[in-house]
């Protein structure tokens, strides 16, 4: 009797929510997101290019702002900030003697703040919470479009140039001296990652979507010795953050991307302490049991 | 196949590199590496012989002279296939998931459609070169599980599959025991005997003279270079090694 009651129970849990169009259309836009940014993640954990996606996802917001001021689709301002903001980087790195975390830092909180200027003087109605924290629950079908365009092309520049990305992120020396085009695989990611942001941007928002873009390639990472295989985990734990995550701030009525990232963050040490290979619990196993050895 | 086409030579003409921070890492460089030779490329720590060799490879580009390779320009050459590249053991990220196949498979991506899907040939190509190095049982290992060794012998494999006719190797023996550099030579002498042409830079004076053709001794600028018996002078290594104890190189010039 207590069993069906907790079966029922469960079922409700997921059947619930979906009588809502709202939550219903949270939850794919959600899992969609949670899809594109853990394909790019492996690549730019690989490539270790965390603080890059950090400084995009804070230099979107003036364009944001001026989109809105100019009456355009946000995402068309957003990328366009986003990408400024990297080839500015990329300029300044190679023209001054200072290091690239200098700059970077340099560069994207100066973006943020001249947004933060902007919301404040240019009259909209523009939530910067939602940019900041995301706004799922609430979003626009004409921002769904956006969101959707924005991860469909990420996907298809990734399913077709994957080989290349891979090696450009391994070793760029080599695709440098089979005669590949090395600068344009460097911007080509570095667009797919601005759109990744732009497509994230209404989910969870610019501050947490940078632990959509790092922390399921660390799962994977940590998880697997082989690509594909980090791929899938990446996938997987993205998506399940990502559904389960909308569900867990319906019902316990808590931000939407908040919830995400925290199943995400909770996987990941998951991973950290349990991996087979790699995870704390194994390594420190395996140093006892050699120290055992140098001891006979 | 590789035996067929001529072999290439590189020729270093008037080259320059200054970094970033305005440092001179080689000035006015010029030599010639002969075609189907296999010539060392030797200095001191800091004597920019990487720099030389990324000039070569074209992933720095110099503030003055210019890199031909058979001819043309490096650029092109890299389009042709012509220049294989086996990086230093701590150029590479060894903690990367892939598999000793999959980069041995990395070289034949340039003979590849866009998709780089690999033919029936680029596969067999890669077994093949892998057998040369004696490394297929380790074909699905991950890199990072190999011995030094065997890390050297992957990328070797993989400028076997790319069939470049130049190859270069930089520092091939750091981290490298006895027998894998005896087999190592081994197949680079055969490898010139197919025509190929290899520059290895290297701290291993001691082994120069048993497999290397010509040197090349440089110092910010090439000091000489010949023939390993013209340019092995202890007047030479003195020039070129400056103020360090160059005495305990004599013995080389006994060995020859």
């Amino acid at each position: 009797m207590q069993k069906i009651l907790i079966t029922t129970n469960l079922l409700n849990w997921f059947t619930e929510p979906l009588q809502y169009g709202f939550l219903v259309q949270a939850i794919w836009v959600s899992a969609f997101v949670g899809l594109v940014c853990a394909v790019l993640s492996c690549y730019i954990t690989l490539k270790g290019w965390s603080l890059m996606g950090d400084a995009i996802s804070h230099a979107v917001v003036p364009g944001v702002v001026v989109a809105y001021a100019m009456n355009i689709p946000f995402a068309i301002g957003a990328f366009a900030f986003g990408f400024g903001a990297t080839v500015a980087i990329g300029y300044i790195k190679s023209n001054t003697r200072l290091k690239e975390d200098a700059v970077i830092g340099i560069v994207f909180t100066g973006f943020f703040a001249f947004g933060l200027v902007l919301v404040t003087k240019i009259p909209s109605n523009i939530d910067l919470f939602h940019i900041l924290f995301g706004n799922v629950l609430g979003i626009s079908g004409e921002d769904i479009i956006q969101t959707l365009i924005a991860g469909i092309i990420t996907l298809v520049v990734i399913l077709l140039r994957r080989k290349d990305l891979l090696l450009f992120c391994f070793d760029s020396n080599h695709a440098k001296a089979i005669g590949l085009n090395t600068q344009m695989m460097y911007y080509t990611l570095l667009c797919v990652l601005a759109l990744t942001i732009v497509a994230a941007l209404q989910t969870v928002g610019i501050i947490l979507v940078i632990s959509m873009l790092v922390t399921p390639g660390s799962i994977g990472y940590l998880l697997s010795d082989r690509f594909e295989y980090m791929l899938i985990i990446s996938v997987i734990s993205s998506v399940f953050s990502s559904v389960f995550g909308t569900y867990l701030s319906y019902h316990l009525d808590v931000s939407t991307g908040g919830s995400i990232v925290v199943l995400l963050t909770f996987l990941f040490v998951l991973a950290m302490i349990f991996a087979p290979k790699y995870g704390i619990l194994v390594q420190q196993l395996r140093k006892r049991t050699n120290q055992g050895c140098e001891v006979l | 196949m590789s035996a067929i086409t001529p072999s290439l030579n590189i020729t270093v003409d008037n080259l320059s590199v200054t970094y970033n921070n305005a440092k001179l890492a080689l000035y006015n460089a010029s030599c010639t590496v002969e075609a189907g030779s296999i010539t060392a490329l030797v200095g001191p720590n800091g004597c920019g012989k990487s720099t030389l060799f990324k000039s070569i490879m074209g992933f720095l580009s110099p503030s003055q002279g210019r890199v031909l390779v058979g001819g043309t320009s490096v650029k092109k050459a890299q389009k042709r296939q012509w220049m294989a590249y086996v990086p230093q053991a701590d150029e590479v990220d060894w903690n990367f998931p892939v598999s000793v196949f999959d980069v041995v498979m990395m070289g034949r991506y340039g003979y590849m459609n866009l998709l780089r899907i690999p033919s029936a040939k680029d596969k067999r190509l890669v077994m093949e070169s892998l057998e040369r190095v004696g490394m297929s049982e380790f074909r699905n290992h991950q890199i990072g599980e190999l011995s030094g060794g065997q890390k050297k012998r992957a990328f070797l494999a993989r400028a076997l599959a790319q069939e470049g006719k130049v190859i270069l190797l930089d520092e091939p023996f750091t981290g490298v025991d006895v027998k894998t550099e005896k087999r190592m030579i081994d197949l680079m002498i055969q490898l010139r005997e197919e025509g190929h042409t290899i520059l290895v830079s290297t701290h291993d004076l001691m082994s120069i003279s048993t497999f290397c053709d010509r040197t090349i001794l440089l110092n910010r600028t090439i000091l000489a270079s010949g023939t390993t018996e013209e340019t092995f002078t202890e007047e030479n290594l003195e020039m070129t090694f400056g103020g360090l104890p160059v005495a305990n190189y004599r013995n080389v010039e006994f060995r020859m």
